[in-house]
C-alpha cells in the first residue's frame, strides 16, 4: 500500500519538474512565436508542451489542470492548422494559460492538490475566443483584433461554457476523456509527436538529487583538504614511494574536485529564461517598444551562485526598462529608433562571470545623482565636488538613495540597488554601474565562478594567518624591509602610500582587528595587499604574504559573522583554521570615515613625486632571474603542465573554465627549463577583458625598484638588465612578451579609454 | 522514584557545573585554537572539529569566574554542544561523570548566587556537600556584549 503512494508521490513529482521546466520553455516559446507567427517548429513545442501537460494531469486526475490545458490546447489546435494567425490577444490569453498551469503546479507541490483556483472562466474565455476567431476566420474578417479591450480579461465571455472536468475515475484514461467530449476540434487523432528532440540528451542524462550534488561537493573539499594535509606532511618524508603515491593523490583530487564542480554548474540561460516574459509584459504596461538581445547564455555558473543572481538581475532589468529605456515618443524626439535595445551579455573573465545588462536608454546623469546625495545627506557639497562620475554613480548602492528616489510600482518598491549590491555580495560578488547620459547604462555584476572553493592568499599578521580571497586583490606591493613608517605617509589622520603616483589609503591590518601585538610596538608590516571593494582601491597592510592557496569556505557562527570582519573560515594545509577576510565590510568600516581621507588625499598635489616601482622577480631556466612590472601582475597563478596544451605555433592553459593564451618565459627568452615540475607559477595580467598568462619556474620576491642599479643590455625580449638584492636580473620587455602569448592583446577596445596605462617596450620602464 | 536528567559535569574553578548530556555532543581533549580578533573576549577562538569549524567559548571568562581557561599554562577540555543549527565548545577546567539527578531536587539558584553567574544558571542540584549549578546552554551563547578591543 505504501509502495503504491510512494511510487504515486515519485510519479507526481516527476511530473512537477518535467512540467515547470517546461513551463520556462513555454513562456520563451510563445514570446519568441509573437516574433515569429509563422514558425511552425515554435507551434508544434509549444503545442507539445501543453498537449504533456494536459496528459499527465489527466492521468493523475488533476481535472482543473486538464481543463485549462485542454482549452489551451484546442486553441492551439487551430492555430497550427492554420485556420487563424497568432494576435497579441492570443499570446495573452496563452500567457495567462502558462501562469494558470504554473499557479496549479506549485500547489500540487505544497500538498499535492488543486487547491481552490478557480479556472472554468480562463477555460471559457479560451474557449469563446477561439470561436470569435474560428467565426472570423470563417467569414472572411480579418483575422485580427475581434475583440477591444486588448488582453481578454475585461471583455464578457460569451455564453459561458463550461468545460467538463473529467470523471475521476480508477482507471484513467486519457484518450477515452478526450473522445468522451463533444468537442469536434480533439476529436482528431492527437498530434503525432515527432521524434523528441531532446532525446538524445536525455539517454545520456540523468536526474540527480541536489543534495546529493551537494554532499559530494562537500566531500570533494573535505579531499582537498586532506590532501593538503598529506602532502605538507610528506614533504618532509624522504620516500620515493610516498612522493609517488602523494602525486597520484593530488592529481585524483584535483580532477575529482573539478569534476564534482563542473556537475554543479548550470547555464545562466536558466535564469535568463524568465526574462523575455519580465521584458515583454513590463514594455506593455509602461509603454516602451524594448527588443531584448542576449549573448553568452551557455556561460556556466554554480547553481546556487545562479538561484542568486536572479533577482538581482531582473530586478536590473526593470530597472533598465522603467527608468532606462524612454518611451517611443521621446526617443524619436531624441533621433533614436523606437525601439530601444536591452541586451544581456554574459562571459567568462579571469575566473569570474561577468554578467552585463546595458539598454541604449536616457543613461543616468551624474548631476543630478550628485544632487539628490546631497539632499539627502548622504555626502557633502564638498566631497561631491571632488568625485568622479563614476563615484558619483556609486552613490546609487549606497542604502537610502534609490528607496526614495522614484517611487514607481515597476522597480522601486523599496527593493533599492542597495539590495542588489548586497545580494551580489553576499555571493563574493561585486556590481558596477557606467553611464553615458542620452547613450545607456551597462549594470555589470562580476559572480565568481563558484562559491565552496576560492583561490586566495594568506597573510600573516601579529602572528596570526587570515585569507583574503583574490577576488579583491589587484597586486601586492612589497615594503622591502624598511620600516613601514617611512614609506607610508600620513594625511591629516589617514595614512597613505603612494602607488605609482597615485596616494592609496591604507587600513592596518591589526588596527581593524583590534590586534594587540605582544611586546613592544615593532613595526613589522612589510606588504601592501592592494585590494578593491566598492568600487574603490586601498591597500591593506599585513605583516606577511605567505601563499596562495585554494580554499574551502566554512562557514561560521552567527556571532563570528555579526563582527563585520570575517566572511567564513577555512582550513589550512596543517589544519589549523584560518579567517577569511570580509574586504568589502572592512573597506566599508575603515574607509566610510575615510571619505575625509579620500578628499584629502584628492587635495594632495600627487604627480611631483616619481615613486618608485614595484617589480616582481621570477626565476626562468635554471637560475636565470627576470623582472616584471608588477602593474602587469593582475593575478599570481600556478598553472598544472598538464593543462599547458599547444595550438598552433602558441600555447594555451585552461584556467577555471575558460582558455587563457600563455607563454613560458624560460621558452620566450631562450633560457630552457629549469627541473621538470607538475605546476609552473605565473602571472595573469587582464586589461580590457583580455587575459593573458606569463609563466615562470618559480616566484622569487617582490621588490622595489629604487634599489635597482640598471645598466643596458640589449637581447631579444628584454629592456635592459639590473642588479637587484645582488642578482644580475633582467627586465623583461613586457610589451613583447605579451604579444607574442596573444598577438591581439593590445589590438580591440583602445578606444575604451579606460584610464590604466598599457605598458610598452619604452613606458614600462620608463 | 520520580523523574529523573542526566547531566554532564565539569569543573570551573571552584564551581562544579553541569549540561543536560542530551546537549552535549562530544568531549574532547585541548584542541589548537584560532583566536578571533574583534570578538568578544569570552570567546576563545575557533577549533577544527573534523573538517567543521567551531566558536569556542571560554566558560571562565564568559561567567565572570576571573582568569581564562584557554590562556594559560593549565591543559582545559573542550565540551561541544549543540545549539539550533550551531554548534559550540565551551573550555572547561576538568571533565566530571556524568551523573543522574532526581528531578524534585532541582532548585532556583540560590539568593547567595550573585553576579553575572546567577542570569546564566538554570538552577541547582545539591550533592552531599557540594552545589552543582546547571548552566543555561542557550543564554551562555547569548553574546551581547559588544566588541571589546
Amino acid at each position: 500500500m505504501t509502495s503504491n503512494d510512494d511510487l504515486e508521490d515519485e510519479i507526481v513529482r516527476e511530473f512537477l519538474i518535467e512540467s515547470l521546466e517546461n513551463l520556462d520553455q513555454l513562456d520563451q516559446d510563445l514570446i519568441a512565436l509573437e516574433q515569429r507567427p509563422g514558425s511552425r517548429d515554435l507551434l508544434a513545442s509549444i503545442f507539445r508542451t501543453i498537449h504533456t501537460i494536459k496528459g499527465t494531469s489527466g492521468f493523475l486526475a488533476f481535472s482543473k489542470l486538464e481543463t485549462v490545458t485542454h482549452a489551451a490546447e484546442s486553441l492551439l489546435a487551430k492555430l497550427r492548422d492554420g485556420l487563424f494567425d497568432l494576435t497579441p490577444d492570443i499570446t495573452d490569453a496563452l500567457l495567462r494559460v502558462v501562469d494558470a498551469v504554473r499557479g496549479l503546479l506549485a500547489h500540487i507541490e505544497f500538498d499535492r492538490s488543486e487547491g481552490d483556483a478557480e479556472v472554468t472562466q480562463l477555460a471559457a474565455e479560451l474557449k469563446a475566443l477561439l470561436e470569435a476567431k474560428v467565426g472570423a476566420a470563417k467569414t472572411g474578417a480579418p483575422a485580427g483584433r475581434t475583440r477591444d479591450g486588448g488582453p481578454g480579461g475585461s471583455a464578457p465571455a460569451p455564453a459561458p461554457v463550461l468545460v467538463p472536468a473529467p470523471a475521476v475515475t480508477g482507471e484513467p484514461d486519457v484518450e477515452a476523456d478526450r473522445s468522451g467530449q463533444p468537442d469536434a476540434l480533439t476529436a482528431q487523432p492527437p498530434l503525432a509527436v515527432p521524434a523528441e528532440p531532446r532525446s538524445a540528451i536525455g539517454d545520456s542524462s540523468i536526474r540527480v538529487d541536489v543534495e546529493l550534488l551537494e554532499q559530494l561537493v562537500r566531500l570533494a573539499g573535505e579531499l582537498v583538504l586532506a590532501r593538503n594535509q598529506i602532502l605538507q606532511r610528506a614533504a618532509t618524508v624522504q620516500d620515493e614511494e610516498l612522493g609517488r603515491a602523494c602525486h597520484r593523490l593530488n592529481q585524483i583530487a584535483s580532477e575529482l574536485q573539478e569534476g564534482v564542480m563542473r556537475t554543479r554548474m548550470q547555464p545562466i540561460e536558466h535564469v535568463w529564461s524568465k526574462l523575455p516574459r519580465v521584458v515583454r509584459d513590463l514594455g506593455a504596461q509602461l509603454n516602451r517598444n524594448v527588443r531584448l538581445e542576449m549573448e553568452g547564455g551557455e556561460t556556466e555558473l554554480d547553481r546556487t551562485l545562479l538561484e542568486a543572481v536572479k533577482d538581482p538581475l531582473t530586478h536590473l532589468v526593470r530597472n533598465a526598462i522603467d527608468h532606462g529605456i524612454e518611451s517611443p515618443q521621446q526617443r524619436r524626439a531624441a533621433g533614436k529608433s523606437e525601439t530601444g535595445v536591452l541586451k544581456l551579455r554574459a562571459a567568462h573573465e579571469g575566473g569570474q562571470v561577468v554578467v552585463e545588462v546595458c539598454d541604449d536608454g536616457r543613461g543616468i546623469d551624474a548631476a543630478v545623482i550628485g544632487r539628490k546625495a546631497v539632499e539627502k545627506g548622504l555626502v557633502s557639497e564638498d566631497r561631491l565636488a571632488s568625485m568622479t562620475d563614476n563615484e558619483i554613480l556609486h552613490l546609487l548602492f549606497v542604502p537610502g538613495f534609490s528607496t526614495a528616489a522614484v517611487v514607481t510600482n515597476v522597480s522601486g518598491r523599496g527593493v533599492g540597488m542597495d539590495v542588489v549590491r548586497t545580494n551580489i555580495e553576499r555571493i563574493g560578488g561585486s556590481v558596477d554601474v557606467e553611464s553615458r547620459p542620452g547613450h545607456g547604462t551597462v549594470w555589470r555584476l562580476r559572480i565568481p565562478l563558484t562559491l565552496a572553493i576560492v583561490p586566495a592568499i594568506t597573510v600573516l599578521c601579529a602572528g596570526q594567518r587570515f585569507a583574503v580571497p583574490q577576488v579583491n586583490l589587484l597586486e601586492l606591493v612589497s615594503l622591502d624591509g624598511e620600516r613601514t613608517t617611512s614609506r607610508t605617509e600620513r594625511v591629516g589622520d589617514a595614512e597613505v602610500y603612494r602607488l605609482r603616483g597615485r596616494l592609496l589609503p591604507l587600513v592596518r591590518l591589526d588596527h581593524a582587528l583590534a590586534i594587540r601585538r605582544n611586546g613592544q610596538s615593532v613595526d613589522t608590516s612589510s606588504v601592501i595587499a592592494v585590494l578593491e571593494a566598492d568600487g574603490r582601491r586601498f591597500g591593506l597592510l599585513v605583516d606577511k604574504v605567505l601563499d596562495t592557496e585554494e580554499i574551502v569556505v566554512k562557514p561560521v557562527s552567527g556571532i563570528m559573522k555579526e563582527l563585520g570582519l570575517y566572511s567564513g573560515a577555512t582550513i589550512l594545509g596543517d589544519g589549523a583554521v584560518s579567517l577569511i577576510l570580509d574586504v568589502q565590510n572592512i573597506a566599508r568600516r575603515y574607509l566610510r570615515s575615510g571619505e575625509s581621507v579620500d578628499s584629502q588625499v584628492a587635495d594632495v598635489a600627487v604627480a611631483d613625486v616619481a615613486d618608485s616601482r614595484q617589480l616582481l622577480i621570477v626565476r626562468i631556466g635554471a637560475n636565470r632571474r627576470v623582472a616584471v612590472p608588477l602593474e602587469v601582475v593582475t593575478r599570481l597563478e600556478e598553472f598544472p603542465v598538464a593543462d599547458i596544451e599547444q595550438v598552433g605555433r602558441r600555447q594555451v592553459v585552461r584556467y577555471r573554465g575558460g582558455i587563457l593564451p600563455l607563454i613560458r618565459l624560460s621558452e620566450h627568452l631562450n633560457a630552457g627549463y629549469g627541473e621538470a615540475r607538475d605546476v609552473v607559477p605565473g602571472v595573469v595580467y587582464s586589461l580590457n577583458g583580455r587575459s593573458v598568462a606569463l609563466a615562470a619556474e618559480e616566484i622569487i620576491d617582490i621588490v622595489s625598484e629604487a634599489s635597482v642599479t640598471r645598466s643596458d643590455l640589449d637581447d631579444f625580449g628584454l629592456v635592459g638588465s639590473a642588479v637587484i638584492r645582488d642578482r644580475v636580473t633582467e627586465l623583461l620587455d613586457v610589451r613583447t612578451a605579451i604579444l607574442a602569448a596573444d598577438p591581439m592583446f593590445y589590438d580591440d577596445r583602445s578606444g575604451h579609454g579606460i584610464n590604466r596605462a598599457i605598458p610598452d617596450s619604452q613606458g614600462a620602464w620608463a | 522514584m520520580g523523574m529523573t536528567e542526566l547531566l554532564a559535569t565539569f569543573e570551573l574553578g571552584t564551581h562544579l557545573c553541569a549540561v543536560e548530556v542530551s546537549q552535549v555532543q562530544e568531549v574532547l581533549l585541548q584542541q589548537p585554537l584560532t583566536p578571533a580578533p574583534g570578538a568578544p573576549t569570552a570567546v576563545a577562538g575557533l577549533i577544527n572539529l573534523r573538517g567543521q569549524v567551531v566558536t569556542a567559548l571560554d566558560l571562565r571568562v564568559r561567567m565572570g569566574l576571573g582568569g581564562n581557561a584557554h590562556g594559560g599554562d593549565d591543559s582545559f577540555m573542550n565540551v561541544v554542544v549543540r545549539s539550533g543549527d550551531e554548534v559550540w565548545s565551551l573550555l572547561v577546567d576538568r571533565i566530571g561523570d556524568v551523573i543522574e539527578v532526581e528531578q524534585a531536587q532541582f532548585e532556583l539558584p540560590p539568593d547567595t548566587l550573585n553576579g553575572p553567574i546567577r542570569e546564566l544558571i538554570k538552577g541547582t542540584y545539591t550533592l552531599e556537600d557540594r552545589l552543582l549549578l546547571v548552566l543555561n546552554v542557550q543564554r551562555l551563547l547569548e553574546l551581547s556584549d559588544p566588541v571589546q578591543a
